[in-house]
């Protein structure tokens, strides 16, 4: 009873923890690429390839981290 | 949901346990039971899902490719042809943007681990019961049909560009090239004696960037789709007339991580063989 409760609070963490820095990270790119496009239209299409690449590496820390919370709610607890 | 008898927590176990061939306890070569067996076998097992799932993706990019290849005509293209030229274009201009050195071997390379990736990937949108349902009625329990959940496979791919690099490192900077980099900076000094005290440190650091490249490399691949498996999983859980509220728009979010990852596996193997082929000034 007592670990399965512990278990719960660390996939909360996990989550929550993880999409925390997710959304600072991408807000911040995101906001960065709209001021750069904003000045220089014509990089739009360099910019948005760089920006996708950014966001897969940012988006792949929650990701993970919500998988592994499923798995430690679901399966194991 | 193909539950029955099973708990959530058997179902989502089922799921995620590889068919495993290998040596059990008593020495015997078979494949394993339950997932407890597979466990045991350690290091003596092969998980033949996996390979047989990405060789059989392989090949199939490979029949695909060279099938058009040879038939391709300079004049209007058909369908198919035109899709794999939009391929072939996308990663010929994406390795020429970031690879800034000559080896033929690159591009080449770029496009099998792009393609290979995305096909292993796609598998992922398979719905999770239909193909382990269909080896179950053959008598084969456990099968996981997307081979980039399994960390074995996106390590060892990792871990052979890891290879390639140090292998293309030490071809065009030489031993002592290769040596240098890895302990002369970051940290230098032009007094000697400084300058090896700080040899250590420089070791230090620059080993583990090194190391660390190859293991967030496979386990970026692995985490995404192993999270994306999961969590189509646990929507199989749900009633069966509710399933679709959730795994439709999941499924449709989830065609942009496989292309992404497929597409940053790509872009980070380029980079660090274009870091291999660095000459530079230090």
């Amino acid at each position: 009873m007592e670990t399965s409760g512990l278990i719960y609070i660390a996939g909360a963490l996990m989550m929550g923890l993880g999409a925390l820095g997710a959304a600072i990270g991408i807000g911040n790119l995101g906001g960065k690429y709209m001021e750069g496009i904003a000045r220089q239209p014509e990089l739009i299409p360099m910019l948005r390839t760089q920006m996708f690449i950014v966001l897969g590496l940012v988006d792949a820390v929650p990701m993970i981290s919500v998988g592994i919370a499923f798995y430690l709610l679901f399966a194991v607890a | 949901m193909a539950a029955g008898a099973q708990t959530g927590s058997e179902y989502i176990k089922h799921h995620l346990t590889n068919l495993t061939f290998g040596r059990d306890s008593d020495g015997v070569w078979r494949l394993a039971e339950t997932a407890q067996e597979a466990q045991e076998m350690g290091f003596y097992a092969i998980h033949l899902d996996s390979m047989g799932w990405s060789i059989g993706l392989g090949l199939i990019f490979i029949f695909l490719f060279s099938m058009v290849a040879r038939k391709a005509s300079a004049g209007i293209p058909s369908g198919l042809q035109n899709g794999i030229e939009i391929i072939i274009e996308f990663i010929d201009s994406n390795v020429k943007d970031t690879f800034s050195h000559k080896n033929k071997l690159i591009a080449p390379m770029a496009l099998t681990a792009f393609v290979w990736v995305l096909l292993m990937n796609l598998m992922d949108l398979v719905p999770v019961d239909w193909v382990p349902k269909l080896f179950d009625l053959g008598g084969v329990h456990y099968m996981k049909i997307v081979p980039t959940t399994d960390p074995n496979v996106t390590m060892g791919m990792s871990l052979s560009v890891f290879f390639l690099a140090l292998f293309f490192s030490i071809k065009n900077k030489g031993i002592g090239g290769f040596v240098g980099e890895l302990t002369l900076h970051p940290f230098s000094s032009k007094n000697l004696i400084v300058k090896i005290i700080l040899i250590p440190i420089n070791l230090f650091l620059e080993g583990v960037s090194l190391l660390a490249k190859p293991i967030s490399h496979g386990l970026r691949l692995f985490g995404n789709l192993y999270a994306g498996e999961m969590i189509f999983i646990l929507i199989a859980l749900l009633p069966l007339y509710a399933q679709w509220t959730l795994s439709v728009p999941w499924a449709i979010f989830h065609i942009l991580v496989i292309v992404l990852q497929a597409f940053i596996f790509m872009v980070l193997m380029v980079v660090y063989m274009n870091m291999a082929h660095e000459t530079g000034d230090h």
